[in-house]
């Protein structure tokens, strides 16, 4: 299991890491709805210079972040070249085949994988610096006002961390049932199609066993420890905002006014 | 089949922030037919090594031999199906490893994957059934329905269907009663004897690694720390407990009795009875002779 999933988080005590989850998160919303706005050079320089600043600012490795976003490169080009062909503005630039390629169609197709590219990487951002859990207090903590129309708000951020906890322990324990079946001669990489579809039956049906297993003593467990719901239930970590976060707040209003006078 | 690591380091994941590096630099060679335990405190490399022998895991430098298979970085081994037949690995809690609907199947998995035919496969299941002491009535059942340990041992019989000529063992009796322990123990020794299996047991327990075992390895942070027969070896009481394990109960009740008695009873892998027969001597005779 060496592939990694994009955005998995990497510890680490930089500036990002510290930051209060729900100010990472609405200010990657607003980020996000923004960026459809852009329409300059000089709108998009804003916004990419604000991604590239913050994605310095984590202090983790760019060829690490970069690697990590490897599945969605071919995404991105795709978009582009779909752009390049479909666009019909500006002047002709030149031919390839019966195909002609314009002047807008260009500037349009940097536009648009640009776009996908830093919405991408900010989101990334988001979950390299945050473990799963913060993610989801902050989410817990921003839709609370919900719950006054009886919304589940506690039991699905509940019911998420839960999620989350468990993926890294399914993925460990896919690869300890998978290793053990390797070493009773299957083959999950090689062979035909039919097979090799034939060889996920013995890796699947402990791994719905286990998991089972798992989530029937996670409940007794809670019992056993006096879990009856979120009412009146305190917080062991209490998400608090500090001055790092205004300012960040501060400094993104700024951009985004910056942003704002440079539109065309 | 005889075993070696040449200059072994093994790096997960490298190249990125998660990377690290769990075995370094390691070298020894395994004589076949032999049996060889393999201890260290958790986190020091020892699944990690073991996953080498059948390349599941391939080093990242060095070289490993297997009889005469070899893994080396970088390098596709296409016999990796025929290494794995003669490797028979137990890991840890074996059991969960179990998925067919009854015993009698998931026992012919292994073999069958391996193209071994069905009735030479029929033929082992009695005898394999025997040496794991189960009856011949769990054939039939799910071995979902078993307990615990009669899981275990399914799980064991599984691998040993495959007829290997290597027996690796990863903490095969974690979670066991003392009683089951010692009976799991002593039927892979008789196997070990019986079939002249080469035979390499990961073990918390420097009582088991001094009564099976031939030789010993002792791993500390993916480095060899010490090898050598276990008489010699785990009777280094200083030594061991400075990366956090303990010699058998025999020698420290042994350097206990020096303290008290002021009386020197040299270990040589005496049994209990033994023992007793020299304290009574020491006790006769003011000291133990030779
Ligand atoms: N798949 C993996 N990815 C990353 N690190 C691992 C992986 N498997 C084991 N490790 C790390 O390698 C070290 C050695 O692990 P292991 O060989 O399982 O030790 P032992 O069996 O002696 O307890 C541990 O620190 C463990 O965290
Ligand atoms: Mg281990």
């Amino acid at each position: 299991m060496n592939n990694l999933i994009i955005g998995q988080y990497v510890p680490g005590e930089s500036m990002v890491h510290q930051l209060d989850p729900r100010t990472k998160i609405t200010v990657i919303f607003f980020y996000v709805i923004v960026i459809f706005f852009a329409n300059s050079f000089f709108s998009y320089f804003i916004l990419a210079a604000f991604a590239f600043i913050s994605a310095m600012l984590t202090r983790i490795p760019a060829g690490y972040i970069i690697r990590g976003l490897k599945p969605v490169w071919l995404l991105i080009v795709f978009t582009f070249l779909l752009h390049l062909f479909v666009t019909k503005e500006g002047d002709v630039l030149f031919r390839i085949f019966s195909f002609y390629v314009y002047s807008g169609a260009l500037i349009q197709g940097f536009a648009i994988s640009l776009r996908f590219f830093l919405l991408i990487l900010m989101t990334s951002l988001l979950t390299l610096t945050t473990t799963p859990i913060a993610i989801t207090d902050a989410i817990e903590d921003m839709l609370g006002p919900l719950k006054k129309v009886r919304f589940p708000v506690h039991e699905l951020a509940l019911m998420m961390s839960i999620s989350l906890r468990f993926i890294p322990t399914l993925m460990q324990e896919t690869e300890k049932i998978s290793k053990a079946q390797a070493s009773r001669g299957v083959d999950f990489r090689t062979g035909p199609i039919k097979d090799r579809i034939k060889a996920i039956v013995p890796l699947l049906v402990p791994l719905f066993v286990s998991a089972f297993k798992r989530a029937e003593e996670l409940a007794m467990a809670m019992e056993a420890r006096g879990y009856k719901g979120g009412e009146g239930r305190t917080k062991f970590r209490e998400l608090q905002l500090s001055s790092r976060d205004y300012a960040l707040f501060i400094s993104f209003v700024f951009v985004l006014l910056l942003f704002w006078w440079a539109r065309a | 089949m005889e075993i070696t690591f040449e200059h072994v380091s093994h790096i997960y994941q490298p190249n990125t922030p998660f990377a690290f590096h769990a075995l370094k630099d390691l070298s020894f060679h395994i004589p076949s037919g032999s049996y060889t335990a393999i201890i260290g405190h958790t986190g020091s490399g020892k699944s990690t090594l073991i996953q080498h022998l059948n390349g599941l895991l391939i080093p990242t430098e060095g070289r490993v031999k297997v009889g005469d298979f070899q893994l080396e970085p970088g390098k596709k081994n296409k016999h990796m199906k025929d290494l794995r037949k003669h490797v028979g690995v137990v890991f840890q809690y074996p059991e969960h490893q179990l998925f067919e609907e009854t015993v009698k199947k998931d026992l012919m998995f292994g073999p069958l994957n391996f193209g071994t035919a069905e009735t030479t496969i029929e033929k082992r299941i009695p005898e394999i059934l025997e040496a794991v002491q189960l009856p011949e009535e769990v054939l039939d059942r799910s071995p979902f329905d078993l307990s615990g340990g009669q899981m275990r041992r399914v799980a064991i019989a599984g691998i040993l269907m495959m007829d290997p000529n290597v027996l690796v063992l990863d903490e095969p009796t974690a979670g066991l009663d003392p009683g089951g322990r010692r009976e799991m123990m002593d039927m892979f020794y008789n196997l070990h004897k019986e079939k002249e299996m080469t035979t390499i047991l990961v073990t918390h327990s420097m009582e088991d690694a001094m009564k099976y075992a031939d030789y010993v390895l002792i791993m500390n942070e993916g480095r060899l720390y010490m090898e050598g027969q276990p008489e010699e070896v785990l009777i280094q009481k200083k030594k061991l407990e400075a990366v956090g394990l303990d010699v058998p109960e025999m020698v420290e009740f042994l350097s206990m009795f020096e303290e008290k008695f002021g009386t020197k009873i040299p270990f040589h892998g005496q049994n209990i009875k033994e023992l007793a027969s020299d304290m009574l001597r020491v006790m006769k005779w003011g000291k133990c002779d030779e």
